[in-house]
């Protein structure tokens, strides 16, 4: 069996903050006496990825999912616990770790500001040593694949922030890394650019059999690429496996929208009533009884249309939340 | 080196602002210690004026060779979170930084001889220059670079301890201006000050350099220069890695 891509084990990460209450005379108490909390950003998480793996990482803001990415990528110590991605430490930071990792975070720039991404994307391959052949059919192929072939001439600074995000995303990639950690990559993108780079992380995916660690506020990311979900709050693993046993664990309801020919009178009768417009009825019901229900609604009342969904994601992960621990 | 230089060509006029701007210090040094020696009966302390107009000549391009990262770089780069981007990749942040200063150089070079000509034809420098101090010259230049970039860089490391680096970069300032030749000559200095001056590495940043070109050193003096630059080099990494050591693991990356 091969080793895991990542493997964590009791991962923790303390930091200590000062905190003072407002104004001047706390101000000045502070200087000789400063008050630090202790804030447990990561509390003890384990999981493992094996190498090909994508695991979508959600959680609410300040929940620790990038603290996580930082630990494995080699950019904070780790307080306690262990971990280890394709074999290595990475809190030492070796070499042949860095030139095998990629950590892409929205918003953040890694080229340089003034000059074509092209300059910047030599560059890297100097800093890699990357070999020109290797790197140039790679560079041609995510300029492809992105589609930022008129883009990467004009200097960095000139781009909107799609198109720099899609360059950054080129040249964090270029030295083919072989575990990719995506910090919310689509953040503040318009839709369409979300949905390309979604497109982009699955295809390069399957062309060159990376592991990707990605973590995102937005359900349509970890919907369209994730197989597998860690839910972390708080600092802890609240889940981990398939996004659809997610749904089957922690909300044991399917939905029954249904649409009436004249008007709907009273349907709390058949489950919970949670959306009403004129004639269009949405009804919770348990799952166990939607084939019961919908056979009901069928034969009783006059029907349109009808549709049994799955809850949206988005509330089973705010169910998750809410819970703090899915059994 | 070759990125950063692309860089500098960018901003020609941004480039040449600084770099008049920087000139403004020893000409007012140059004018200063020119005056005194014109009323002191054409010399001070055995310097005429037109040495005292080469030595600040000089000045100007060693001073344009040894500029580095300050510590308040490292400390915007620190708490803003830019170190991040660096430390993910397989090169350390004083390599980049090393190579990223020293490709600045080539162009600003290039920038700089127009203004050293204009210097020349107003201020009449004297000059005796061999071949040796030319080529000790051109070596010890990079010496004064490299002494400052791990000096200044170790004391940027203050900042994963304390955000108070400034307060320790004006004293470290105040100390080069007195014991580096940046200020004046050191020989005009009263004697326990060159003493000093001798046991710190701010001697090795400013004066050697300039006294290599313009001085009268011997062979003899001159390579032991230069292995006095190599010393503090190798003092330099040597402080600047233990620190390291110990402050990168108080790295937060805060602000991404």
């Amino acid at each position: 069996m091969s080793e895991p891509a990542v493997h964590v084990d009791g991962l923790l990460k303390v930091f200590e903050v000062a905190e003072r209450d407002e104004g001047l005379k706390a101000a000045t108490k502070s200087l000789v006496r400063r008050k630090m909390r202790e804030v447990r950003a990561v509390d003890g998480i384990s999981f493992e990825i094996e190498p090909g793996e994508i695991v979508g990482f959600l959680g609410p803001n300040g929940a620790g999912k990038t603290t996580t990415l930082k630990m494995l990528s080699g950019l904070l110590y780790v307080s306690g616990g262990e971990a280890r991605v394709l074999g290595h430490i990475p809190s030492k930071r070796e070499r042949d770790f860095l030139r095998r990792i990629s950590l892409v975070m929205g918003n953040r720039n890694q080229l340089q500001w003034d000059l074509p991404a092209l300059d910047s994307f030599e560059l890297n391959r100097s800093i890699y040593q990357i070999p020109r052949p290797d790197f140039l059919a790679l560079r041609d192929e995510l300029i492809e694949l992105l589609e930022v072939g008129d883009l990467v001439r004009k200097p960095v600074r000139q781009l909107s922030l799609g198109e720099r995000m899609k360059v950054e995303i080129v040249g964090s990639l270029l030295h083919r890394p072989d575990v990719l950690f995506l910090d919310e990559p689509t953040i503040g993108l318009d839709v369409t650019m979300q949905k390309r780079i979604r497109e982009f992380v699955g295809e390069y995916r399957r062309r060159h059999g990376a592991t990707v660690m990605l973590t995102s506020h937005y359900m349509a990311d970890v919907e369209a690429l994730c197989e597998r979900v860690v839910v972390i709050h708080h600092g802890r693993i609240l889940f981990d496996g398939d996004l659809a046993a997610l749904a089957d664990t922690v909300a044991a309801w399917k939905t029954i929208a249904v649409a009436l020919e004249n008007g709907a009178g009273d349907l709390s009768g058949y489950g919970e009533v949670i959306h009403r417009d004129g004639d269009l009825v949405t009804l919770r019901v348990p799952k166990a009884e939607t084939a019961r229900v919908t056979a009901r609604l069928l034969a009783e009342q006059e029907v349109v249309d009808l549709n049994v969904e799955d809850p949206p994601i988005e509330d089973v992960i705010e169910l998750v939340f809410a819970r703090e621990s899915v059994e | 080196m070759r990125t950063e230089m692309q860089a500098q060509f960018q901003y020609r006029a941004a480039t040449y602002m600084y770099l008049l701007g920087m000139v403004a210090e020893p000409v007012i040094y140059l004018v200063v210690w020119s005056t005194i020696a014109d009323q002191s009966g054409g010399a001070v302390g055995g310097l005429t004026a037109g040495q005292f107009a080469a030595y600040y000549i000089v000045w100007t391009l060693v001073r344009t060779m040894n500029i580095v990262f300050t510590p308040y770089g490292w400390e915007w780069r620190i708490r803003e979170g830019q170190l991040s981007g660096q430390l993910l990749r397989p090169l350390h942040p004083i390599h980049y930084d090393v190579a990223q200063f020293a490709g600045g150089k080539i162009p600003w070079l290039v920038y700089y001889l127009p203004i050293a000509a204009i210097l020349t034809v107003v201020f009449h420098p004297t000059f005796d220059v061999r071949p040796a101090e030319i080529v000790v010259f051109a070596v010890a230049i990079w010496g004064a670079y490299l002494i400052r970039t791990f000096n200044q860089s170790a004391l940027g490391l203050v900042t994963f301890w304390t955000t108070r680096v400034g307060a320790l970069f004006s004293l470290y300032i105040v100390l080069e201006l007195l014991l580096s030749g940046r200020l004046l000559p050191l020989t005009l200095m009263p004697g326990w000050v060159q003493t000093l001056a001798w046991l710190l590495p701010f001697r090795w940043t400013f004066y050697f350099p300039i006294e290599a070109l313009v001085g009268d050193l011997s062979n003899a003096e001159l390579l032991a220069g230069l292995g006095m630059q190599l010393f503090w080099t190798l003092i330099g990494i040597g402080i600047f890695s233990l620190v390291w050591r110990h402050a990168i693991r108080r790295y937060t990356a805060v602000g991404n």
